[in-house]
């Protein structure tokens, strides 16, 4: 019940006895009309509550700048409705092109969703804060999903980096949570917020560890562990904040990273501000998604790794130790979900609190799996996710026409509509959740 | 290089996989390792390989005792192995499937990917394989993931190379060339341990034959000797010619196939406009190279997969686009290729397997409730009638070997009255014994009246039952020949020749005598 | 895999189950050798039984017949059972749990931390120290889940243990849930977001209807378990229909109904009048479930309903059609669907029927303990209940005494907390007996009990050899 992603009709070899069984095929691929119908649906939402459901004469207004700015950017302002207009007939001709290129069976390239999103989000918002007398500010916005989506990228780097090599790791929410309770009481009782950063990881790492010693070694079911040990970093961390941390105080206080603003590269308008004033922990975040999307494909560990988690019996026949591999990077994957812990602490300045991770490692799992195992894919579901609750909260504030509970459910109802549709039929590595007997 | 295998013990708990051997591999040498399927040959070669610690034994090399704890000791001290089930990550191109484990680097411990595509071309133009350094192994063909493996154990250095089964998944044809590959590799000095249950090849091409029966040697034979004496060494009892199987006596056209064409969900073409049909009380075997679509073929009779276009009547009833449930209810009985996998629940009884597609209907199932009395009834009945050795009927069926736990599921698909038998390598792994009972069993439905339709990678297996073949080839179906067909001509037909020409290629359509022994032992 | 590379299982040595769903691929192939260390590996709860454990037995000479064994007693061989068997290993992993509890209240109290700094000095200070803030923890822990020596009356004595079986009501039930699911293969991570729609739905019932006794009970219940199963319904129809892996599928939903009881508890039908605090009007008294055992004390009829469920799963899974289906496809869907069983039918049903039982742990909550909706109606139950069907190993009995345990860790919880300032130290308690329950070889290993695979062997030896003597007396 395997399908091939290929399929056997290739075109055969000419051998000495002549071509073989000619003729193209006649079967055509069944249409694929899944994403062309999710379009026509969200642009005809779009127009009956944007487009009709804004009030004429209303503009809308956004502001590009930062006070800090080197170069200041006018604000700009468009009238909501002509605007929420455009943008539909924008995403109906998209529709269109998807329609188009699915009735010629025509792959979706990546760019047809993606201005198609972007269009949808901004004709969103163009009708969302029509007519609100603060101006909203992009960078602002930018920064601050950008902010929030730090754990979600770090969380799944770690997911990536555990499911290449065939552990699948639920526990990104425990090392979390971890990292930002290490993080944050080093840092207090170091006085220096980089001391934690160095402790962050190393919490992140005992966590990977255990998830290692029970599913690589003991065989336990991988998810098992993980629902387990988040149950059990919770516990630990909360039980420790209600009694060791209660009665010292000094062992948690807010200690905050300096951000370290990189002299040119800071001062490009809008993406300057937002990218690069950052703190060192942003800065290790792009090195690292830099660093696996290159090492996983190109370099000999990567290589290996990714046998591990395809073809453990392959891997272990031209000698790699598979359960020694998958033991180093479920460890690995710890310490960069640790890492991503210090945000909730040391780079948001804030003391540890009870489950202060909130949930952020299951939609880090979620971004990794959107992503589709890659680090740039994920990096993008993370961003998005980040988007979508810097939204959430904006709009919580601003006395919006929809219920902030409302929105801070669309991550997780995105990610539902992703994993039943788009990702369908993404291959997850092939061994993954195995165990193996070296 | 010089291989010695001293007293080499094996367990797996109270099974004693391997007893005792002793094996001597000279340099150049091709020695046959002979055996049927369970005798222990593979285990041997796992414990030479390092994937497992042998209990006792020594492994010689060139006079020097060795121990090997991982398969990466084995290969650093020259020994490669081409596995029967291929360790080809099917993700990763040829190029990086040969480096794995041994890649060249640049700096930073990145791969040094021109030289991994020349390590790989290089091999590949020595015996002439024209193989393509950036093609995706999954996209490849089985016979070529073989040469793949191959290269990966030459890139290796390997002076001793073991092949596991190798012939299982080519063609006739292909066979031959890789007998030849064999050849110019031990002319090269090159020690190859051929693992085989294939008599023709060892004869063919070995200088030496060990046999292996129940985990221990049982003797040398030469190639010289007649394929009779060596099947009777490796099955440990005399084994005669399988009496012819009696006339057919074909009745209507029961089951029929027409135009029949399957695409995947990714839009890959995997079965391309099918026609043929089955009579009553006749064997129509699919043969082909494996991966050729006839598991496909054989999932969308049985419904596990909906035909995108083309009609299925069984007795003039469309089963096309019906469901698991109601093509079986429909009279059609089914042995799955995969035992283990689709045959099966290892975890649930032998008595609960038994009835694993009927539990539903009384007596077994009535209101939703099991009537495990039934159940039980049966099992025994079941047990008895086809001889099943089991400890008791409420064990697991994970418990049984390979032969009983094959019987339980023939058992079970026979014990309706059936109107088409569909059965897929139904003797795959098994051993001589259980091969015998299978096929009895087939050629008794056949006998009732039964329409079966048989598919087989095995081509000694369709000689002995088929009465008409169909070879498929990448999803088609190549024309449909007699029983009596000459293994070439089949050959040439898996390969894709037409059937036309493969006939002419071979001159004519006579029946393969040399294969009548074989056929019996497949 | 691709089709034309698939991993068949070979057939040398004898063959084992071939479960694809959770053994490993190495499985399908001959055993090999255990892992490295001490005792032979087990598979997860809830797969099949791999080959056997190979290598742990002793190994014999080669050449020549086996050597007889000493012939090992009977008492020896029902010892060594006991000692191997599933209910020790769970005390076992008990008593780890806390044992680790115990290093952990130490480890964090004031009084400790102190009589370790002068340890040099006075190392009797520390042992005392430790033994006293330990022993007055689990003896409140006790005292709070059992009964309550120091109580001035009866009725306050034997109040623990209600509250005990108040609190494990919901466990149960929605253990009992997520037991049938994970028998079927299906790692439902959902309860959590299946009490609160089956508490939303009975809260609603409970409230907004006004029915005579009986009924409206009955309606209310029947909303819960609605509730439930729709949360239950979606994950299951999109596995059947869309392949969506249901762990993720669940864990999203879990959000979204959290949320969307947020977003409830905002509309003016949801608002109790007169509290500033977000929760409903309190249900109709007839919706109540009624107490069982009198006014003192809150143990309601859910309990019963929970032991009456597990009944029912036990009937449902040994003894049903359906029950059989879903063992079926929990052990290999392959074979399953070969078999003519409707896959994806049974996916949804099980999801259903998981998330009923669920929802039934939200009215246990609504209409027996809390009477009111909130945001916090369903605690941390369903994540609870991931843990109690796991020590329970997804079977029924064990389900209900798993439940009963967390039950009592988490009323106990309370009374401890006012020697080790925090509940928490019990969910700590909870996820290490988990762990170990999971891990047999490490229980075993640290303790030294015997493997059940090396006595099974050890019987049939033993069996054996007593038969060929009874031949040897007959001749």
């Amino acid at each position: 019940m395997t399908q091939t992603g290929s399929g056997l009709l290739q075109p055969a070899p000419a051998d000495q006895f002549g071509p073989v069984i000619p003729g193209p095929p006649i079967v055509r691929r069944p249409l694929a009309l899944k994403v062309p119908v999710a379009f026509a649906g969200l642009t005809l939402l779009a127009v009956v509550a944007f487009v009709f459901g804004s009030d004429a004469g209303l503009t809308t207004r956004f502001s590009l700048a930062s006070e800090t700015d080197f170069f200041q950017l006018p604000d700009f302002a468009v009238p909501t409705r002509p605007a929420a207009t455009v943008l539909a007939i924008i995403m109906a001709g998209l529709t269109l092109l998807a329609f188009q290129s699915a009735a010629q069976r025509h792959k979706l390239g990546l760019w047809l969703p993606s201005v198609f999103g972007l269009a949808w989000i901004l004709s969103f918002m163009v009708w969302v804060i029509a007519g609100k007398t603060s101006t909203w500010t992009i960078p602002a916005l930018l920064a601050a999903s950008l902010s929030l989506s730090i754990p979600l990228v770090f969380g799944a780097m770690t997911g990536l980096v555990c499911e290449r090599v065939g552990v699948i790791n639920v526990a990104i929410e425990g090392e979390l949570l971890a990292g930002a309770f290490l993080g944050a009481v080093a840092a207090s009782a170091a006085g220096s917020a980089y001391v934690g950063l160095i402790a962050a990881p190393l919490a992140g790492m005992l966590v990977g560890a255990l998830l290692a010693v029970f599913a690589v070694r003991y065989w336990v079911d991988h998810i098992i562990v993980g629902v387990v040990l988040n149950v059990l970093v919770t516990g630990l961390t909360s039980y420790l904040f209600s009694t060791v941390l209660k009665s010292n105080a000094g062992l948690n206080r807010a200690t905050q990273l300096p951000k370290l603003p990189i002299p040119i590269l800071g001062d490009i308008p809008v993406i300057g501000p937002v990218l690069f004033r950052q703190s060192l922990l942003v800065y290790l975040m792009y090195a690292l998604v830099v660093g696996l999307q290159v090492m996983l494909f190109r370099s000999r560990w990567g290589l290996r790794m990714r046998a591990c988690g395809e073809h453990p019996e392959a891997a272990d026949t031209v000698g790699i130790q598979v359960n020694r591999t998958r033991i180093r990077n479920t460890i690995l994957g710890g310490a960069i979900a640790g890492l991503g812990g210090a945000f909730f602490t040391i780079e948001m300045g804030l003391a540890f609190n009870k489950e202060m991770s909130a949930g952020k490692g299951f939609i880090a799992l979620a971004a990794m799996i959107l992503g589709r195992w890659n680090p740039k894919g994920a990096v993008a579901a993370a961003l998005l996710f980040g988007f979508a609750g810097e939204l959430a909260q904006m709009m919580g504030t601003m006395n919006t026409p929809i219920p902030s509970n409302i929105l801070l459910m669309i991550p997780y109802l995105l990610t539902i509509l992703a994993v039943a549709g788009l990702v369908g039929r993404v291959r997850a590595p092939a061994a993954e959740g195995t165990f193996y007997r070296s | 290089m010089r291989l010695e295998l001293r007293g080499i013990s094996k367990r797996f708990g109270d099974f004693w996989a391997n007893r005792g051997i002793n094996l001597t591999v000279e340099p150049g040498e091709i020695h046959a390792l002979l055996g049927e399927n369970g005798a222990g040959k593979s285990t041997l070669m796992n414990v030479l390989y390092g994937l497992y610690q042998p209990d006792e034994g020594q492994i010689i090399l060139d006079g020097e005792a060795v121990k090997f704890t991982s398969p990466g000791d084995a290969m650093a001290a020259g020994i490669g192995m081409v596995h029967q089930h291929f360790m080809l990550v099917p993700v990763f191109t040829v190029a990086e499937n040969v480096v794995l484990g041994n890649e060249p680097v640049k700096a930073a411990g990145l791969i040094d990917a021109k030289q991994a595509r020349r390590l790989v071309t290089e091999i590949s133009e020595r015996f002439k394989f024209d193989i393509d350094p950036d093609a995706y192994v999954e996209d490849l063909p089985v016979g070529v993931q073989q040469r793949v493996e191959i290269i990966k154990a030459l890139s290796r250095d390997a002076k001793i190379l073991i092949l596991d089964e190798p012939t299982a998944v080519l063609t006739p044809q292909e066979t031959d060339e890789l007998l030849t590959i064999m050849r110019e590799l031990a002319a090269g000095g090159t020690s190859i341990v051929f693992i085989t249950h294939k008599l023709r090849e060892v004869r063919a091409v070995a200088d030496r034959i060990t046999v292996i029966r129940l985990g221990k040697v049982v003797g040398q034979a030469n190639p010289s000797d007649s394929q009779t004496e060596m099947a009777s060494m490796m099955v440990g009892r005399q084994v005669g010619l399988q009496a012819p199987k009696p006339a057919a006596g074909p009745g209507e056209v029961a089951l029929k196939v027409g135009n029949l064409s399957l695409v995947s969900a990714s839009g890959g073409g995997l079965l391309q406009d099918i026609s043929f049909d089955v009579r009553a009380g006749e064997i129509l075997a699919i043969a082909g190279v494996q991966g050729n679509g006839q598991t496909e073929l054989v999932e969308t009779l049985i419904g596990l997969r909906e035909p995108t276009s083309g009609l299925i009547e069984l007795n003039g009833e469309s089963l096309a686009g019906r469901t698991v449930r109601q093509i079986l209810d429909s009279g059609v009985g089914y042995v799955p290729e995969d035992r283990g996998r689709d045959g099966m629940v290892g975890g649930l009884a032998i008595s609960e397997n038994l009835v694993l597609d009927q539990f539903e209907y009384p007596p077994f199932g009535r209101y939703g409730a099991l009537d495990y009395k039934a159940i039980n009834s049966n099992a025994d009945a079941q047990i008895k009638a086809f001889d099943v050795r089991v400890g008791s009927p409420n064990d697991p069926i994970s418990t049984l070997s390979g032969g009983n736990a094959q019987k339980v599921i023939v058992a079970r698909e026979l014990s309706r009255e059936l109107r088409l038998l569909v059965v897929a390598n139904p003797t795959r792994g098994l051993d001589v014994g259980s091969i015998e009972t299978v096929h009895a069993e087939i050629l008794a439905e056949r006998a009732k009246g039964v329409p079966v339709l048989l598919a087989s990678t095995e081509l000694d297996e369709i000689t002995v039952l088929a009465d008409r073949i169909a070879v498929m080839y990448r999803g088609r179906l190549v024309g449909i020949v007699p029983g009596d067909t000459s293994r070439d001509a089949l050959g040439l037909m898996m390969a894709g020749v037409e059937q036309g020409k493969a006939l002419a290629a071979v001159g004519a359509a006579l029946p393969d005598q040399d294969d009548s022994v074989e056929g019996d032992l497949a | 895999m691709t089709s034309s590379n698939p991993l068949t299982p070979k057939d040398e040595p004898p063959e084992g189950s071939a479960n694809r769903s959770s053994a490993s691929p190495a499985s399908g192939a001959a055993p090999a050798e255990p892992p490295p260390g001490s005792g032979p590996v087990e598979p997860p709860p809830g797969s099949a039984p791999a080959e056997p454990p190979p290598g742990s037995a002793p190994a014999e000479p080669a050449s020549g017949l086996a050597s007889q064994p000493p012939l090992p007693g009977r008492f020896t061989i029902a010892l060594k059972e006991i000692l191997s068997g599933s209910w020790l290993l769970s005390i076992l992993s008990i008593l780890l749990a806390l044992l680790i509890g115990a290093i952990l209240i130490a480890a964090s109290n004031v009084e400790v931390q102190k009589a370790a700094g002068y340890f040099f000095a006075r190392p009797s200070d520390l042992f005392a120290a430790i033994w006293d803030v330990v022993s007055r923890s689990y003896a409140a822990l006790f005292q709070g889940a059992v009964f309550n020596f120091g109580a001035d009356t009866p009725v306050r004595a034997i109040l623990p243990i209600t509250q005990t079986l108040t609190a494990s009501t919901p466990l149960i039930f929605a253990g009992l849930g997520l037991a049938v699911g994970f028998r079927a293969g299906l790692f439902n991570i959902g309860a959590q977001g299946q009490i609160i729609l089956g508490s939303i739905f009975a809260a609603w019932a409970g409230f907004a209807l006004h029915l005579p006794p009986g009924l409206h009970l009955l309606l209310a219940l029947f909303g819960a378990v609605l509730g439930g199963a729709l949360w239950g319904f979606i994950p299951g129809i999109l596995k059947a229909k869309t392949g969506a892996n249901e762990v993720i599928v669940t864990i999203m939903l879990n959000w979204v109904a959290v949320y969307g009881l947020g977003y409830l508890l905002t509309l003016d039908a949801f608002q109790r009048p007169g509290y500033n605090n977000p929760q409903t009007p309190a249900i109709d008294p007839n919706a109540q479930l009624p107490l069982i055992l009198g006014p003192n004390y809150k143990t309601h009829l859910g309990f019963v309903l929970a032991l009456v469920a597990a009944g029912g799963v036990w009937w449902l899974m040994e003894k049903s059609t359906l029950g059989l289906k879903f063992r079926a496809i929990g052990m290999n869907p392959d074979a399953a669907r070969t078999a003519g069983i409707n896959t994806d039918r049974c996916y949804v049903w099980v999801m259903m029927i998981a998330g009923g039982l669920a929802g039934l742990a939200g009215s246990a909550q609504i209409q027996g303990t809390e009477r009111v909706l909130t945001s916090g109606i369903a605690g941390s139950f369903g994540f609870d209940a991931i843990t109690v069907a796991l020590l329970g190993r997804s079977r029924p009995l064990g389900t209900v005494l798993a439940g009963l345990l967390f039950g009592g860790l988490r009323a106990g919880s309370y009374a401890m907390q006012s020697v080790t300032n925090s509940v928490d130290v019990v969910l700590v308690l909870q996820s290490v007996i988990v762990l170990f329950i999971a891990a047999p070889p490490l229980v075993r290993a640290i303790f030294r009990t015997p493997d059940p695979e090396a006595v099974r062997r050890l019987k049939v030896t033993a069996r054996a050899a007593r038969q060929a003597q009874l031949k040897e007396v007959g001749r």
